[in-house]
C-alpha cells in the first residue's frame, strides 16, 4: 500500500515538474525573444520563421544611444579607419553617427528618457511608501473617526480605471503647468499607489504588536522616537514588499506619461516604441531599449527577495 | 522609590466601563498585587499609572505629584509584560540598553555597560548578552524582561501577569527570584495577576478586583481569612471557600434548601432568621465520628500532602481538606463538623460579609 503511494506521489511530482517547466518556458519565451532581438543584426530580426542561431551584436545598443541619419554614400575608407569601432558598427548597418560641428557625437533621447523613469519611480515610489506607512500607522494605533469610511474612501480612488480622468487631468496639469515635469508624474504616480501603499501597510502594522512601542514609550521614548527605533525596524519586510509593487506600476505606466509628458519629462515606456529609427522601424533598437527597461525592476526584486517571500507570508500567519 | 495613590478612578472604552470610582493606594516600598479575573479592570489599571491610557475622571498621584499631564516617559516607570516586552531584532544586550538610551536620559555609555553587565549577574544571563532575544527560552525572556525594567531604577514597577505564559515549575521559581528582586531594591511593585496563589505569595498588600470595582485590599491573610463578600470568598483560595445558604436559628446554623444544622454559637446581633451565607475554608472543615451531620463522599483529590474531598449532602456539595492518611472512598459515608470560630457570615442578598458591613 505504502509504495504504491509513493508511486504515485513520484509520477506526480514527476508531473508537476513537467507542468512548471512547460508554465516556465510560456512565461520567459517573450522575454527572451526581447533578449535576442535586442543582440540580432537587423536583417535577421523580423524573419519568419525567427532566427534562432545567430552571432550576437551589440550594434543594436549603439544605435539606441546615440542619433543617426541615412547614409546617402557609403563612407570612404579614410572615414571608416579613422571611426572608433562602435561608430563602424552604425557604419555596417548603412547610417552614420550624427555629430555636431564640433565633432561630438549627438546621444538618441533614450539615456535621458530612461534618467527620467528612474527618477519619476524612486521619487513617487518613496513618497507613496512613506506616506504610506505613517498613515497606516496613524489608522493602526490611534482611534481615528470614521476609520472605515475613510479608508474605504482611499480604497476608492482605485475603483476607477485611470485612463477614465486622462482628459480632465490633462487639462488641469496644463493649467497649472505640470505637464511633461517630473513633479507631474510624480505627483500622479504617489496618487496612484498610495491607497495601495495604504492598505497593505495598514496589515503589516496591525501584525505589529503595539506593546513594543508602548515598552519603548514607558522607557522614555517620544511616540515618534518609538516610531522609527521599534515600529519601522518590524515593518522593514512590509515595507519592501509594498515598495516593490509601487515602483513596478510606476516604472511600468504608459498611458498617462504618453499623455502628460513629450520631452523633457518623458519616460522610457512611451519613448521606446516611438524609437523608429531613420528609415522604417529597427526592432532591433527597440528591443534593446526594452531589455535594459526590464533590468531595473528584475534587479530592485531580485535585491529586496527575502523581505518579498516573508512578507508575503507575513499576513497570512495568525498568531 | 514613589508612593502611588489613584483617587476616585473612572475609564470607560465606549460603553463598556473598565474601571468604576477606583480609590487604591500603594506605600512606598510595597509590593502590591492586583488580583482579578481576566477583564476585571487589571491591566487599565496598570496602563492608566504608566500614562498609556488617561483616566476618564479621577487623579492619579505619584509621590503626592498629580501625574495627568506628564507623558508615560516622563512618570519614570517600568512595565513588564506577559510577552512582546522585548525586540525581536535586537540582542539580550541590546534590549538591556535600550532602556538607557532616550535622550531625556543622557547616561554614559561607560555607566550604561556597567548597568546592563551587573543587571546580568543578578538575573544569571550574562551568557546570554550576545543572543538574538528570539532564541531565547521563555523563562530566559522573562528573565531579560525584567532585566529591562531594573537596569533603568525606576520609581515604580508595573507587572502585567509577567508569569502567566511560563509552565509550572518556572513559574514557581521565578516568583521567588522576584520577591526576593523587590527587597533587595525595596522599591514599590505593582503585580497584576489572575492566579490567587501569586498573589498570595509574593504580596505584601493584595487588592481584589471585580469587574471594575475594587472589592477588598488588605494583606494576604486578611483577604483569606476575613474576606470582604462571597466574591472574594470564592475567589482566592484553591479550593474556594465553602459557601452555604441558610440561617442562624438560636445558636444553630440552618441550611437551605437542604436542611442540616451546624452548631454556631457565636450569634451575631440581629441575625436571627435573617437569609445569610456561612462561609467556611475547606481546612476547617473536618470529619469525626459522630458529629451533627452526615454526607457522602462525592469525590477524593489526592494532592500528596493532603486530600481534598468533595461531600455531599442532599444536591449540595462541600469541601474539606483532611491529612492524607485519612482513608475514604467514594461514596463512602461520612460524619463532618466546622470551626465555628472560622465561620464567615455573609449576608445572603448582597453578599457581604457581615464584619464589614458592621
Amino acid at each position: 500500500m505504502a509504495a504504491v503511494t509513493t508511486t504515485t506521489e513520484r509520477s506526480l511530482n514527476k508531473l508537476a515538474i513537467v507542468a512548471v517547466l512547460i508554465v516556465t518556458v510560456i512565461f520567459l519565451a517573450p522575454i527572451y525573444w526581447i533578449a535576442s532581438t535586442a543582440f540580432k543584426p537587423r536583417n535577421l530580426a523580423t524573419t519568419v520563421p525567427p532566427t534562432v542561431v545567430f552571432t550576437p551584436e551589440i550594434s543594436p545598443f549603439v544605435k539606441l544611444f546615440t542619433k543617426r541619419s541615412q547614409l546617402r554614400t557609403a563612407p570612404t575608407p579614410e572615414e571608416y579607419a579613422a571611426a572608433p569601432w562602435w561608430e563602424r558598427l552604425v557604419f555596417d548597418g548603412g547610417e552614420k553617427v550624427v555629430r555636431s560641428g564640433r565633432g561630438e557625437v549627438q546621444w538618441s533621447g533614450y539615456p535621458n528618457r530612461f534618467m527620467n523613469s528612474l527618477i519619476v519611480a524612486i521619487s513617487s515610489t518613496i513618497l507613496a511608501v512613506g506616506m504610506g506607512t505613517f498613515t497606516a500607522y496613524g489608522f493602526s494605533r490611534f482611534k481615528v473617526k470614521g476609520e472605515q469610511d475613510l479608508l474605504f474612501f482611499i480604497l476608492s480612488t482605485r475603483m476607477l480605471p485611470p485612463v477614465v480622468v486622462a482628459i480632465p487631468m490633462f487639462l488641469m496639469y496644463r493649467a497649472v503647468g505640470l505637464n511633461d515635469t517630473h513633479w507631474g508624474l510624480i505627483i500622479l504616480y504617489t496618487a496612484f499607489n498610495l491607497s495601495f501603499s495604504v492598505w497593505l501597510m495598514k496589515g503589516f502594522m496591525d501584525e505589529i504588536p503595539k506593546e513594543y512601542e508602548e515598552a519603548a514609550l514607558v522607557d522614555g521614548y517620544t511616540r515618534i522616537q518609538a516610531f522609527f527605533k521599534v515600529v519601522l525596524p518590524e515593518a522593514a519586510t512590509g515595507i519592501a514588499a509594498t515598495a516593490v509593487f509601487c515602483f513596478i506600476t510606476a516604472w511600468n505606466e504608459y498611458a498617462f506619461a504618453l499623455i502628460m509628458t513629450n520631452r523633457r519629462a518623458q519616460t522610457a515606456p512611451p519613448f521606446i516604441p516611438s524609437q523608429v529609427g531613420s528609415g522604417l522601424p529597427d526592432w532591433t533598437v527597440i528591443a534593446a531599449g526594452t531589455f535594459l527597461f526590464l533590468l531595473p525592476v528584475a534587479i530592485f526584486t531580485f535585491l529586496l527577495r527575502n523581505h518579498l517571500l516573508r512578507g508575503m507570508s507575513f499576513g497570512a500567519i495568525r498568531k | 522609590m514613589a508612593h502611588i495613590q489613584l483617587k476616585n478612578i473612572t475609564k470607560k472604552f465606549g460603553a463598556h466601563t473598565a474601571l468604576r470610582n477606583l480609590d487604591l493606594d500603594i506605600a512606598d516600598g510595597e509590593f502590591f498585587v492586583l488580583l482579578g479575573e481576566t477583564g476585571a479592570g487589571k491591566t487599565t489599571t496598570l496602563r492608566l499609572i504608566a500614562g498609556l491610557e488617561k483616566p476618564d475622571e479621577g487623579q492619579i498621584f505619584i509621590d503626592g505629584a498629580d501625574v495627568a499631564d506628564w507623558s508615560a516617559a516622563e512618570r519614570d516607570v517600568a512595565l513588564v509584560l506577559q510577552q512582546y516586552s522585548l525586540y525581536p531584532r535586537y540582542t539580550v544586550r541590546e534590549n538591556l540598553e535600550f532602556p538607557l538610551k532616550p535622550k531625556i536620559r543622557r547616561i554614559e555609555p561607560a555607566e550604561i555597560k556597567t548597568r546592563v553587565d551587573r543587571v546580568a549577574k543578578t538575573l544569571r544571563i550574562e551568557h546570554l548578552l550576545d543572543r538574538k532575544t528570539d532564541r531565547l527560552s521563555g523563562g530566559e525572556m522573562q528573565r531579560v524582561s525584567i532585566g529591562r525594567a531594573i537596569v533603568r531604577k525606576p520609581r515604580v514597577f508595573l507587572m502585567d501577569e509577567p508569569l502567566s505564559a511560563l509552565d509550572a515549575k518556572l513559574r514557581e521559581a521565578l516568583r521567588t527570584e522576584l520577591k526576593n528582586i523587590q527587597m533587595t531594591l525595596g522599591q514599590t511593585f505593582l503585580f497584576v495577576t489572575h492566579d490567587q496563589i501569586e498573589a498570595m505569595s509574593m504580596g505584601d498588600k493584595v487588592g481584589v478586583l471585580n469587574h471594575g470595582r475594587l472589592v477588598q485590599t488588605g494583606t494576604p491573610q486578611e483577604i483569606y481569612n476575613n474576606p470582604r463578600d462571597t466574591f472574594v470568598a470564592s475567589f482566592v483560595g484553591s479550593p474556594p471557600m465553602n459557601l452555604l445558604d441558610g440561617k442562624l436559628v438560636s445558636g444553630r446554623a440552618v441550611m437551605n434548601p437542604i436542611n442540616f444544622e451546624l452548631p454556631y454559637a457565636a450569634a451575631a446581633r440581629n441575625t436571627d432568621g435573617r437569609a445569610l451565607t456561612f462561609g467556611i475554608r475547606p481546612e476547617d472543615v473536618f470529619l469525626q465520628a459522630g458529629a451533627p451531620v452526615e454526607a457522602r463522599v462525592h469525590d477524593v483529590e489526592n494532592h500528596g500532602v493532603e486530600k481534598i474531598l468533595t461531600l455531599r449532602v442532599g444536591d449540595a456539595t462541600l469541601r474539606a481538606t483532611v491529612p492524607a492518611q485519612t482513608s475514604v472512598a467514594i461514596e463512602d459515608a461520612v460524619r463532618f463538623a466546622w470551626n465555628e470560630n472560622k465561620v464567615v457570615l455573609f449576608d445572603k442578598s448582597t453578599g457581604v460579609s457581615l464584619r464589614h458591613s458592621a
